[in-house]
């Protein structure tokens, strides 16, 4: 079974914080759906994997694409691969695009589930980081995806901007569980380099985010979520009884995925992928049938890494029975490296595995470091 | 004998001797042209990539002169940085003459002059070459100028040349054969050689650079090294060009290697005598003195384990830099480790370099310090050196201590007299001589404490005359002082490793910086980090680091995890680097870097 992930690379404007590739002119839109089809032509019949179990639509922003150009590349796609599993088919979208309309025509394409930008409820904040929507929209879309019969949602909010009180992050929360959404993204601000953001924290034109408060915002986050009924599955990931997302969660487990679009990463179990970051460039390779793309080998320590990196961020942690399918020189140096995280309590040693504790979480980048293995 | 000519060619830093040096080996053919490269003597790669002359280089050409003879020319090409300046000095004796080159952008400059003197001292004859005339910023007539009033030659006397397009290289060659007198000595006489310089080999051992002074060197002859009083066979003689070239005997006046298998460093010492066994020569050429080290500093493996390998690359190294000095020394905070004495900052730079590449010893070096003499009050007690902070006494019984002092020479233009002033002052340094040289150049001596230059002296006078100033010195004497421990403490822990002796007017203000500065050097921990300053029982700085509260990266997704896992390893890989001190992560190059104060 394997993975899709489809880039959409275009965006109204431009969110301050934001250093994902995309563009704000849609010129190349056109060319752009022809070209990711063209990418399916060129490297699906080599994808070792023809079961899909999931699809992801990200971005950018794929909600600029009709329910038509979505279809279109289903179509393309299901020339190669058994698409009759797929369990999850998600698109990202923003508030602002997500009329009535274009709600219908999203429920007559295969999507089925929803990742909608909220960030937050807050005008002040929508503004600071440049979105493109009202909190008026935001409210309003949640509304209209129901009734339009998404019931697989996913709202993503962002904590930690300079301004939000603890207060004012509870509201958000607060407004949020009131629709009873199965599935919550929650991510601290962070600052990117060669973001806006980043350029007017360093002119000082804004204050940068203040790491007490973004910790004690987190905590509040683990509570209240805790206590509307969600399971804290992965750092920035909540779900409602066990409505993990999918396709994301393969991700964390090492499962195969092809990444299509400038910028997609893919993995096949042994090699990371990355097409050029550059639409254009993208586009004018596909129209020569030639792949613009770049190929890491993973070797034993990388993997090792990259699962102690991925797994200990998710509640699932690293698995006592993985831990032996290792080979030794890894599970002996996890053991050892763990030691004293499980001592100080960042790490709780249960049953079947390894994982981070509250306090832990907080500490998730260290931690993970200290795992890793280096020669 | 007459158709030799030995000489070095001198200058300031920078004033292009490795360069004209390619002209001159180009022209004479001694390196063909596949094997041409830029400062093709340069051959150390440190030296390749930073651009200087670190060691003095020796090279044999022959060049055919307009009087119809073909002569041999035995060239040493010196290091400029004064760091460097016993380089120059062992390579003058083994001379008749210099090259003295002045850069005609710059002028005159602080070891123009130095190096000059070195060369007079020694009867050289000097041959003034006005170098990079190319330049579009030369100033050909004012620098001829200022050589004249330098050396008191005459304008004709002065080549003007360019190593970068080959100007002048010719008049050179002939000025050589003319004006440098051939060596003289006898060929007849017992064996009598200097010896220069050695490199080590790992193969082949040390190789001791010779100038035959009296006598003939025949390879397979037993000689003994006059001061050592070792006896070795010479079973490999030769001369030096680019690579050795053996030869079955070297004679008076001539320059060559001599290999003896010796592999141990000690065995073999620079400016000692080599004669012949069977018939010695009456008495030792005048050596060198010994190179004293100026700064030292601890040197620690940052593996524990790693004591034993790092004493066996720092063997390896004396032999081939003798300047180096190091015994053993352990420090609370770092364990095993050794105290090494260097030549100045860029000396212990380059062992640090060179010990990490040739030798893959990533090391922790400790804050420098100058040496100094201390003496108790207890009775019947006598003067010991101090060349560690751990060496320094209790306040309580220490009768004095003395601090070495240096004669600075400043040469500048006479707008940033003032500036320098101020600079020099602070740096607790007395104005001695102020001599204007033209109207445009001012050459200022000052004395001033050791300590105070070694560390960002140079920056900082670079800073305030905006690059138009240059610097030497020469050690001076030993001068009673107010020296303190400024102690350093994390968590309330000493480290000894980030202590250091200075003056206690300075005490205070350099107390604060350090903790700004390890504020900033120390990576933040899952507790709050107290770092604070102290002479005796009195905290005299302190600062905070906040504890790490939040260090997690918010997404990870496909997209995510390549760029994230790698700098994840960057982090782990930078945390091998690091030193435990008490409960606090201390960075391999924080113990260097915290006195590099800068502002
Ligand atoms: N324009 C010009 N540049 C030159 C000339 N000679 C040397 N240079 C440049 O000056 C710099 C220093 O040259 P080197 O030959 O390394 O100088 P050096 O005196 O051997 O330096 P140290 O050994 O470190 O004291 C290099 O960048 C050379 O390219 C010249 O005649 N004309
Ligand atoms: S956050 Fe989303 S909508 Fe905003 S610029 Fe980035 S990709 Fe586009
Ligand atoms: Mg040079």
């Amino acid at each position: 079974m394997t993975g899709i992930y489809i880039h959409v690379p275009f965006c109204k404007q431009a969110c301050s914080y934001c250093n994902f590739h995309f563009s704000t002119s849609l010129r190349l839109k056109d060319d752009m759906v022809e070209a990711i089809i063209r990418e399916i032509h060129l490297r699906a019949p080599n994808w070792p994997w023809q079961a899909v179990d999931t699809i992801y639509f990200g971005g950018g922003t794929p909600s600029l694409l009709s329910g038509l150009e979505l279809s279109r590349i289903y179509d393309a796609l299901s020339m190669y691969f058994d698409l009759s599993n797929v369990k999850e088919s998600t698109l990202e979208a923003n508030p602002d695009d997500l009329t009535p309309e274009k709600l219908k025509s999203l429920a007559d394409s295969p999507i089925n589930r929803l990742s909608i930008g909220i960030q937050s409820f807050i005008e002040r904040d929508l503004q600071y980081m440049n979105r493109a929507h009202t909190s008026e929209e935001a409210h309003k879309c949640i509304e209209d995806a129901y009734k339009m019969g998404f019931d697989q949602l996913t709202v993503d909010l962002i904590y930690g901007v300079p301004g939000l009180t603890s207060a004012e992050w509870e509201d958000n929360l607060n407004n949020l569980f009131q629709y009873d959404i199965p599935h919550l993204s929650c991510y601290a601000l962070t600052v990117e380099p060669k973001t806006a953001l980043h350029h007017q924290i360093k002119t000082g034109k804004s204050d940068p985010p203040d790491e007490a408060l973004v910790a004690d915002q987190f905590q509040t986050l683990q509570t209240m979520s805790e206590h509307n009924g969600y399971e804290h599955y992965e750092i920035s990931n909540f779900a409602k009884d066990k409505q993990y997302a999918r396709h994301n969660t393969s991700y964390w487990f090492g499962k195969p995925y092809l990444g299509l679009g400038p910028s997609a990463h893919s993995y096949d179990g042994q090699h990371r992928q990355w097409n050029v970051a550059n639409n254009p460039k993208y586009i004018k390779s596909m129209q020569s049938r030639q792949l613009a793309i770049e190929t890491e080998y993973l070797s034993d320590a990388d993997r090792y890494n990259e699962m102690v990196l991925c797994r200990m961020r998710t509640m699932w942690g690293m698995n006592k029975a993985d831990l032996e399918g290792l080979s030794e020189v890894f599970s002996k140096h996890f053991l050892q490296e763990v030691k004293p995280y499980i001592d100080n309590e960042k790490v709780i040693e249960s049953a079947d595995g390894y994982q981070l504790s509250r306090a832990g979480k907080l500490l998730a980048d260290k931690i993970t470091s200290d795992l890793f293995y280096i020669d | 004998m007459k158709l030799i000519r030995n000489f070095c060619v001198i200058a300031h830093i920078d004033h292009g001797k490795s360069t004209l040096s390619d002209r001159m080996l180009e022209i004479t053919q001694t390196i063909g042209e596949r094997e041409m490269q830029d400062q093709a003597l340069d051959n150390m790669d440190l030296e390749r990539e930073r651009g200087i002359t670190i060691k003095s280089h020796a090279i044999q050409l022959y060049y055919p002169a307009k009087d119809g003879n073909t002569y041999t020319f035995n060239l040493i090409d010196t290091p400029g940085h004064v760091d460097f300046s016993y380089e120059v000095s062992r390579s003058i004796a083994a001379c008749e003459g210099a090259l003295l080159l002045v850069d005609a952008a710059q002028g005159i400059q602080a070891q123009t002059i130095s190096n000059l003197y070195l060369a007079i001292e020694h009867d050289l004859e000097i041959i003034p070459i006005l170098n990079k005339v190319d330049m579009e910023s030369a100033m050909i007539d004012e620098v001829s100028d200022q050589i004249i009033d330098l050396i008191g030659c005459k304008k004709e006397e002065i080549i003007l040349a360019s190593g970068k397009t080959g100007q002048g290289i010719p008049d050179i060659l002939e000025a050589i054969v003319d004006r440098i007198p051939a060596p003289t000595g006898d060929v007849n006489a017992p064996l009598q050689g200097l010896v220069f310089d050695s490199v080590y080999n790992p193969f082949r051992g040390v190789v001791a650079y010779v100038r035959i002074m009296n006598g003939v060197l025949n390879q397979g002859d037993t000689v003994r090294f006059v001061n050592t009083k070792k006896e070795y066979d010479a079973d490999e003689i030769g001369i030096l060009q680019m690579n050795q070239v053996p030869k079955k005997k070297l004679e008076a006046g001539n320059v060559g290697y001599i290999i003896t298998g010796i592999k141990i460093s000690k065995e073999i010492k620079v400016g000692d005598t080599v004669t012949t066994v069977d018939n010695p020569c009456e008495k030792a050429i005048q050596g060198f003195e010994d190179v004293k080290p100026m700064v030292f500093a601890g040197i620690y493996p940052i593996d524990n384990d790693d004591f034993e390998d790092l004493r066996d690359a720092l063997e390896k190294l004396q032999l081939n830099d003798a300047s180096l000095t190091f015994e053993p020394e352990s420090s609370a905070a770092l364990g095993f480790g050794f105290r090494c004495g260097f030549l100045g900052m860029l000396h212990l730079e380059i062992i640090q370099e060179r010990l990490s590449r040739e030798f893959d010893q990533d090391v922790i070096t400790t804050v420098p310090n100058v040496s100094y003499q201390a003496m108790l009050t207890k009775r019947g007690s006598e003067e010991f050196n101090v060349n560690t902070p751990n060496d320094f006494p209790d306040p309580g019984v220490l009768a004095y201590v003395k601090e070495p002092y240096i004669q600075a020479q400043i040469i500048t233009k006479p707008e940033f007299i003032g500036a320098i002033m101020t600079l020099c002052l602070d740096k607790r340094g007395e104005l001695k001589k102020q001599i204007y040289l033209t109207q445009e150049r001012v050459e200022l001596h000052f004395d001033l404490p050791l300590a105070e230059i070694v560390f960002d002296f140079y920056d900082k006078l670079k800073s305030v005359s905006k690059g138009y100033a240059s610097f030497d010195y020469q050690p001076l004497h030993y001068k009673e002082t107010d020296l303190v421990l400024l102690e350093l403490k994390l968590n309330g822990e000493p480290v000894d490793a980030l202590s250091a002796l200075v003056h206690r007017t300075k005490a205070e203000s350099i107390g604060r910086k350090v903790c700004k500065k390890l504020k900033d050097l120390l990576p933040r921990q899952q507790f709050m980090i107290a770092i604070q300053a102290a002479v005796g029982a009195k905290i005299i700085a302190r600062e905070t680091i906040s504890a790490l509260r939040k260090d997690v990266t918010a997404k990870c997704y496909g997209g995510d995890i390549t760029r994230k896992r790698k700098l994840l390893e960057k982090q782990k890989k930078g945390k091998k680097k690091m030193r435990q001190v008490g409960n606090v992560e201390v960075p391999q190059k924080a113990f260097l870097e915290v006195l590099k104060l800068g502002d």
